[in-house]
C-alpha cells in the first residue's frame, strides 16, 4: 500500500479526468461568543484534473471556510470541523497528521488569494518569497531559487522579471501582484489550485487578464481548478462544472452551461435573473429579496425557504436532499444534483 | 538613502549643541567650583584665582562655551581640577558602561523577544497571562529595589554570583547587574512583541506562509516575528539611551567604576569638565542609536522610503 504522501511526492502528471479532490458532506463551525455559527453544513463538491469547478454563492455562504478546510489553515479555535471528509486522491486529509498535510500544502494543492496585497508579506522581496517554494520543498540554494522565482514571472507574464525581482509587493500595481500569487501557486505544479475570487480586488479592466491567465495555465498544466467566486459573469467562460452554495450548502451542481440554460433550484434561479444583462438595459435589476441567513440560526427545512417564492410547509420543516436531476423523462442528467424538494418543478416548470 | 543620512548628521548638530550648552549651564548653576573643591576650608584667594584663570573661570559663560568646544573639537577634554585629564577618565569609565549595557541590551533581546513571541503565539494561555503578570509586576518595582534585593538574595545569601564587581570587570560578575538592568525595559519588550504577534498572527500573509507548506517555525521566524519586530526594534533603539541612564544607577548598587560612578564624583566635586565631557559622549551615542535605529527601519521594514 502506497501512502498519499509517496504518491504526493511521485511527480506523474495525472491524466485529465482522475478524479482529485473529492469534499463529501463536510460540516464546520465557528464558536463565537453568541453561539455556534454553523458556516459550512454539508458541503460535497468534487474536481478533476485538468477540470475547473466554479463555487458560487453570496458572500458568507462559506465558501472561503471550505476552501480553508481542504487547505488546513482554517482557524482553529474558533473553527472546528464536526463532520465529513475530503479525499485528495482517495485519501481522506483530515485523517492526516499535520506533517503529510504540510507536504501536501503548496506542493499538491496551492492556493491563490483575493487580496494579493495583504496575502504577500510586505517586508520581504517577491523574489524571495516566490524562491522560498523551491528552498523549503526542494532544497534548492538561493541562487537557483532566485533564478527559479525569475522564470515563474516570466511564465506569468510580469515585465522584466530579471529586474524586478528584487522588488517588495507594494512596488507592483494590483494585477502584477496577483500573477505573483499565481505564480506562487504555480511554483511547484501542483495538482489542484484553489483560487479564492482572485480576481474581486482587481480593477475591472486586469480582472479578464488575469483569468485568462489562471485559465490558460490551469490547461497547460493539467491542474484541477476551484474557482471560487460571487460573480456569475466571471465563470461562464472558464468553468466546466459548478457548484452553487448557500448557507454553508451545495444547493446545486451543474455542468456550466446546463446550469445557465436550466437551473434546477430556485436560488439558482433568482442569482441568473440577477445578473445585469445588455438587453435589460434601463430596467431595475432583480434582487432576490431577503437576506442571507444569520448563521448562529439557520432557518429549519431548507436553509433557503424564507426567500423563497415556491416554498412549501415541507419546506419549512425538511431539509431537502441533494437529488439526482433527471429529464422530463427520468433519464438521470450527468453530474446535475439539486438541495430543492421541488427540482422537478423548478427544472421543467 | 545617503542623503537621508548626510541630512540626519547636520540635524544633530544644532542638537547636540544645544544638549551641551545646557548641561554646561546647569554644571555652572551649581555654584562655585574652586570653593567645592577647597571643602569646608576657605581657599588661599591666589590659588583659587590661579586655578579660575587656568580653567577660563572668570570668563563669561558663553565664551567659556566656545573654548571649550572649540578644545573638544581636537578630543581635548580638558582636565580635571586634580589634574587628570577627562579623556583617560572617559577611557576607563566608557568601556565598563558600554559592557554593562551591552550586557543588558543582550538579555533584555534575547529574552524580552522571546518571552513575547511565546505569550503571543499562547494568547489567554498559562504562558501568555504569565507572563503578563510577571512583566507588570517588574514594571511596577523600581529598578533599585529590583537590584537591591537581587544582590541580597542572588549574591549575599545563596552566594550564586558576586555581590558587587568593583574593578574586575568580567562578564561573570556583569550578568547580575545586567539583568537588573535589564529588566525593566525587558518586561517592557516582552509586552510590546506579544502585542505584535498577535496582531501579525491572523495576518493574511502569515495564512499565505502557512498555505505554501512552509514548516511552521519557518512561518513564525521569517515571516511573523520578522514583521512583528519592526515596532520593537524601534522600541530597543530609544531605550538604548534608557538603558544607559540606568546603567548608572545599577552601577551604584554593584559598586562597578563606570560612567555612573566618574559623573557621581563630577557633580559632587562641581568639576564641570568632568561633567560635561560625560555628557557630551552620551549626547553622541544617543545621537548615534537612534540614527541607527532609524537606518535599520528602513532595512527592516521596504516601505518606509526616506526622502
Ligand atoms: N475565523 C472565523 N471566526 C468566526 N466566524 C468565521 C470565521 N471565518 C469565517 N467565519 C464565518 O463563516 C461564514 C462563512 O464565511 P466565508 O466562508 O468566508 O464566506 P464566503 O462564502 O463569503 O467566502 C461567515 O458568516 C463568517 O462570519
Ligand atoms: S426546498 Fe423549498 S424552499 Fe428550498 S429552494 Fe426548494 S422550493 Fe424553495
Ligand atoms: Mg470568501
Amino acid at each position: 500500500m502506497t501512502t498519499v504522501t509517496e504518491k504526493a511526492d511521485s511527480g506523474e502528471r495525472l491524466a485529465p479526468g482522475t478524479p482529485l479532490l473529492e469534499v463529501r458532506d463536510l460540516h464546520v463551525e465557528f464558536v463565537t461568543r453568541d453561539g455556534i455559527a454553523k458556516a459550512v453544513n454539508g458541503v460535497n463538491y468534487s474536481v478533476a484534473a485538468g477540470e475547473t469547478l466554479a463555487v458560487l454563492g453570496e458572500s458568507g455562504s462559506g465558501k472561503s471556510v471550505t476552501a480553508q478546510t481542504i487547505m488546513g489553515i482554517l482557524d482553529m479555535p474558533p473553527g472546528r470541523v464536526t463532520s465529513g471528509e475530503i479525499l485528495f486522491r482517495g485519501q481522506d486529509m483530515l485523517k492526516m497528521s499535520n506533517e503529510e498535510r504540510r507536504k501536501i500544502r503548496g506542493r499538491k494543492i496551492a492556493m491563490i488569494f483575493q487580496d494579493a496585497l495583504s496575502s504577500l508579506n510586505p517586508v520581504l522581496s517577491v523574489g524571495y518569497q516566490l524562491g522560498e517554494m523551491f528552498r523549503v520543498h526542494q532544497g534548492a540554494s538561493r541562487k537557483e531559487a532566485k533564478a527559479k522565482a525569475i522564470e515563474l514571472m516570466d511564465r506569468v507574464r510580469i515585465p522584466a522579471a530579471a529586474q524586478r525581482v528584487n522588488d517588495y509587493p507594494h512596488q507592483f500595481s494590483g494585477g502584477m501582484r496577483q500573477r505573483i500569487m499565481i505564480a506562487m501557486a504555480l511554483a511547484l505544479e501542483p495538482d489542484l489550485i484553489i483560487a479564492d475570487e482572485p480576481t474581486t480586488a482587481l480593477d475591472v479592466t486586469v480582472q479578464a487578464q488575469v483569468m485568462d491567465l489562471l485559465a490558460e495555465l490551469q490547461a497547460e498544466y493539467n491542474m484541477g481548478l476551484i474557482l471560487i467566486t460571487h460573480d456569475l459573469g466571471v465563470v461562464a467562460d472558464v468553468a466546466d462544472k459548478i457548484a452553487v452554495m448557500y448557507a454553508g450548502r451545495i444547493v446545486e451542481t451543474a455542468p456550466v452551461h446546463e446550469l445557465y440554460a436550466s437551473p434546477a433550484h430556485p436560488y439558482t434561479k433568482g442569482l441568473l435573473r440577477s445578473i445585469p444583462r445588455l438587453d435589460q438595459k434601463g430596467q431595475d435589476l432583480y434582487a432576490i429579496k431577503g437576506l442571507p441567513p444569520n448563521l448562529l440560526k439557520v432557518p429549519a427545512g431548507c436553509a433557503f425557504n424564507p426567500r423563497c417564492d415556491i416554498a412549501t410547509d415541507l419546506c419549512r420543516t425538511e431539509i431537502p436532499a441533494l437529488h439526482q436531476v433527471a429529464d422530463k423523462d427520468g433519464a438521470e442528467l450527468a453530474g446535475r444534483r439539486s438541495a430543492c424538494h421541488l427540482w422537478k418543478e423548478t427544472l421543467h416548470g | 538613502m545617503g542623503r537621508y543620512v548626510i541630512r540626519r548628521l547636520l540635524q544633530m548638530i544644532p542638537v547636540f549643541i544645544g544638549t551641551t550648552f545646557l548641561i554646561f549651564v546647569m554644571v555652572h548653576a551649581l555654584g562655585d567650583p574652586v570653593n567645592a573643591l577647597f571643602g569646608d576650608r576657605a581657599p588661599d584667594p591666589a590659588v583659587a584665582e590661579k586655578i579660575r584663570e587656568q580653567y577660563n573661570l572668570n570668563d563669561p559663560l558663553w565664551l567659556q562655551y566656545l573654548k571649550y568646544m572649540g578644545k573638544l573639537f581636537r578630543w581635548d577634554f580638558g582636565t580635571t581640577f586634580s589634574g587628570q585629564s577627562v579623556t583617560s577618565l572617559l577611557a576607563t569609565a566608557f568601556p565598563t558602561t558600554l559592557k554593562l549595557t551591552a550586557v543588558a541590551f543582550t538579555i533584555e533581546v534575547i529574552f524580552g523577544i522571546g518571552l513575547g513571541l511565546l505569550s503571543g503565539l499562547r494568547r489567554g494561555r498559562v504562558a501568555d497571562n504569565s507572563v503578563l503578570i510577571l512583566t507588570l509586576v517588574v514594571i511596577s518595582i523600581p529598578t533599585f529595589v529590583t537590584g537591591y534585593v537581587l544582590q541580597y538574595l542572588v549574591g549575599v545569601k545563596w552566594g550564586a554570583a558576586p555581590a558587587t564587581v568593583g574593578d574586575q570587570v568580567t562578564l561573570d560578575r556583569l550578568i547580575l547587574p545586567g539583568v537588573v538592568l535589564a529588566s525593566v525595559s525587558l518586561a517592557y519588550v516582552a509586552r510590546l512583541t506579544r502585542t505584535t504577534v498577535v496582531e501579525n498572527v491572523r495576518a493574511d500573509y502569515v495564512r499565505t506562509a502557512v498555505a505554501k507548506g512552509l514548516p511552521r517555525r519557518r512561518v513564525v521566524v521569517n515571516h511573523l516575528l520578522r514583521n512583528s519586530l519592526i515596532p520593537v526594534v524601534t522600541f530597543l533603539g530609544t531605550d538604548l539611551g534608557a538603558l544607559m541612564g540606568g546603567a548608572l544607577v545599577t552601577e551604584r548598587i554593584f559598586n562597578i567604576h563606570g560612567v555612573g560612578y566618574y559623573l557621581y564624583q563630577g557633580i559632587v566635586r562641581q568639576n564641570s569638565n568632568t561633567v560635561v565631557g560625560f555628557v557630551t559622549i552620551l549626547v553622541i551615542i544617543y545621537l548615534a542609536a537612534n540614527l541607527l535605529v532609524d537606518l535599520l527601519y528602513a532595512v527592516l521594514d521596504p516601505r518606509i522610503r526616506y526622502a
